[in-house]
């Protein structure tokens, strides 16, 4: 048995003003999972995110990366986050070009980044000339193209139309699927934590902590037809009830 | 946004009425935006000489619109020699207050210390008039030239700076953490991300500066300029007025004006070449 990719060990955050975001969190992030975080506004997903990103540290408790893998991670937020006066080229670039990686040694992994999210070809459009959709997925791409252990995902898709955001789950997916790399993504829609997720961690607010871990077995190349499935309409019936459970306790 | 919102393109291209009528608005607009500044100004002309002409006014005391024109021809070498003098001080101090200004900014941003130190003189400049400031200047620097060049410079430099220092700090803040997220250096973060973020505030900032420039360079020399071969349109206003020769005053003041707006004209060109790929302030809405 393998040492976890990420192990979260009873980590509290607890900002100035004695407001605690998070408590006695403990998570292990094996490889090729696709954890989602549930819960309501408040319940420290966003905070948990964060300290995985590094960009802030806890309070209490450790988080462990397994030796050689130490922050290998990738990040989309829940706007594209894009730079408008940089093409699509060069914001793919960035995460290379931060690391001293020339334009033209990038260029072949930032087109291969961008045309596995289905953008081959729009590298020198710039951000205001895409739609919503396109922008995530330059976002994504972006996120990729360091090819990281770790993908952290913001509530993603939380600002597109269904149709959009259907598409590009069933994406999402297929990349996962390809890459194998281990996805902790955050979510307050049940529907698409049920579709996506290898396991979801119900999350309950006031303070923020984790209330229980759900397992979703369905097979893992999902499609269409698992969206109107009987076993994925019962996933969501517990995941609902899980949650409906988190919020009562609050 | 998505699909939805286009407009359908299969549509067949007949046009209705409302469209037709949208189009022709459009294009009296494009004419209307530069044919109605040049018909006010040629009637305000006209008004002038027809005002001068009837009641008799003599040109010692306003002179007629082509009384000032020829009076330009005339005077040209003198005018054309004095508006070099003139923009020279305006070029110099509006560069001077982009290095500073910018580069102030600049370390502003690196230190909130220092801006906490610094900026408190910086706006005690900008509120103090340039014109109380001047005689002091001229005191205690030989060059007319460079004292000149200071005065102009105080005047221009405020905006760049308070606009960059707030452009800088206006980077988006999920880039922010991004860059975090990739170890950026302190370098790469000014380069990469707050120098492109601070871009249409510098440049909105020297637009402004650039008009300024050129009034402080004028007051300063109405403060405390040169005289003879060396002086500049103020001092040929000046020297024009005392002599009641009105028409070379207002000359001296048509080319103070036409370089004003050059200036304007020039410092917003840069600004939409620089910006125009993705600025919404230089995009046309496509509708």
């Amino acid at each position: 048995m393998t040492a976890p990719l990420l192990a979260i060990e009873n980590v509290t955050k607890v900002f100035a003003g004695a407001v605690t975001a998070l408590e006695g969190m403990t998570l292990a992030l094996n490889d090729g999972d696709f954890v989602s975080l549930l819960g309501p506004s408040g319940c420290g997903k966003s905070t948990a995110l964060r300290l995985i990103a590094g960009l802030s540290s806890p309070t209490k408790g450790r988080i462990r990366w397994r030796e050689g893998a130490e922050g290998a991670l990738g990040v989309v937020f829940q706007e594209p986050t894009l730079a408008p006066w940089a093409t699509v080229f060069d914001n793919v670039w960035l995460p290379l070009r931060l690391a001293g990686v020339s334009k033209s040694d990038a260029r072949d992994r930032v087109e291969e980044s961008l045309s596995a999210v289905g953008l081959g070809g729009f590298s020198g459009a710039y951000p205001r000339e895409l739609s919503g959709g396109m922008k995530m997925r330059v976002s994504i791409a972006r996120a990729m193209v360091t090819k990281p252990r770790l993908l952290l995902m913001d509530e993603p898709f939380a600002a597109l139309d269904e149709i959009t955001r259907f598409k590009l789950n069933d994406d999402l997916l297929a990349l996962h699927e390809r890459l194998g790399c281990t996805v902790v993504f955050v979510t307050h829609s049940v529907f698409e934590s049920v579709f996506l997720s290898t396991r979801i961690v119900v999350m309950a607010a006031r303070p923020g902590r984790v209330i229980r871990e759900l397992r979703v077995s369905a097979p893992t190349p999902r499609d269409d037809a698992f969206r109107t499935s009987a076993a994925y309409a019962e996933q969501c019936r517990l995941t609902s009830a899980a949650l409906r459970e988190a919020m009562e306790d609050a | 946004m998505t699909a939805l919102d286009m407009p359908d393109r299969s549509a067949p291209p007949a046009i209705d009425l409302e469209e037709l009528a949208r189009l022709r608005r459009r294009r009296l607009e494009k004419l209307g935006a530069w044919a109605l500044p040049v018909l006010v100004v040629a009637l305000s002309l006209a008004a002038w000489d027809w005002v001068v002409r009837v009641n008799d006014i003599p040109h010692f005391i306003l002179p007629r619109p082509g009384r000032v024109w020829s009076q330009l021809l005339a005077d040209w070498p003198l005018l054309s020699q004095a508006l070099m003098v003139t923009l020279r001080i305006t070029v110099f101090a509006l560069a001077l207050a982009v290095s500073l200004g910018g580069g102030l900014a600049v370390l502003f941003s690196l230190s909130r210390w220092v801006e906490m130190s610094l900026f408190p003189y910086a706006v005690v400049l900008q509120v103090t008039p340039i014109v109380a400031i001047a005689p002091l200047i001229f005191i205690y620097v030989d060059s007319p030239f460079v004292g000149m060049m200071i005065c102009a410079w105080i005047v221009a430099f405020f905006p760049i700076l308070s606009n960059t220092t707030l452009g800088l700090r206006s980077a988006d803040r999920n880039l922010e953490d991004l860059f975090t997220i990739y170890g950026a250096t302190r370098w790469q973060r000014l380069r990469y991300l707050q120098l492109p973020s601070a871009m249409p505030y510098f440049l909105g900032g020297l637009r402004i500066a650039g008009g300024l420039a050129l009034i402080g360079a004028v007051v300063a020399e109405f403060a405390g300029g040169v005289a003879g071969r060396n002086g500049g349109l103020a001092f040929r206003i000046l020297e024009a007025s005392y002599r009641l020769n009105v028409p070379r005053m207002f000359a001296a003041l048509a080319l103070i004006a036409v370089a004003g707006i050059a200036i304007f004209a020039i410092t917003s060109l840069v600004s939409h070449l620089a910006l125009r790929r993705w600025h919404e302030s230089a995009l046309t809405r496509e509708r």
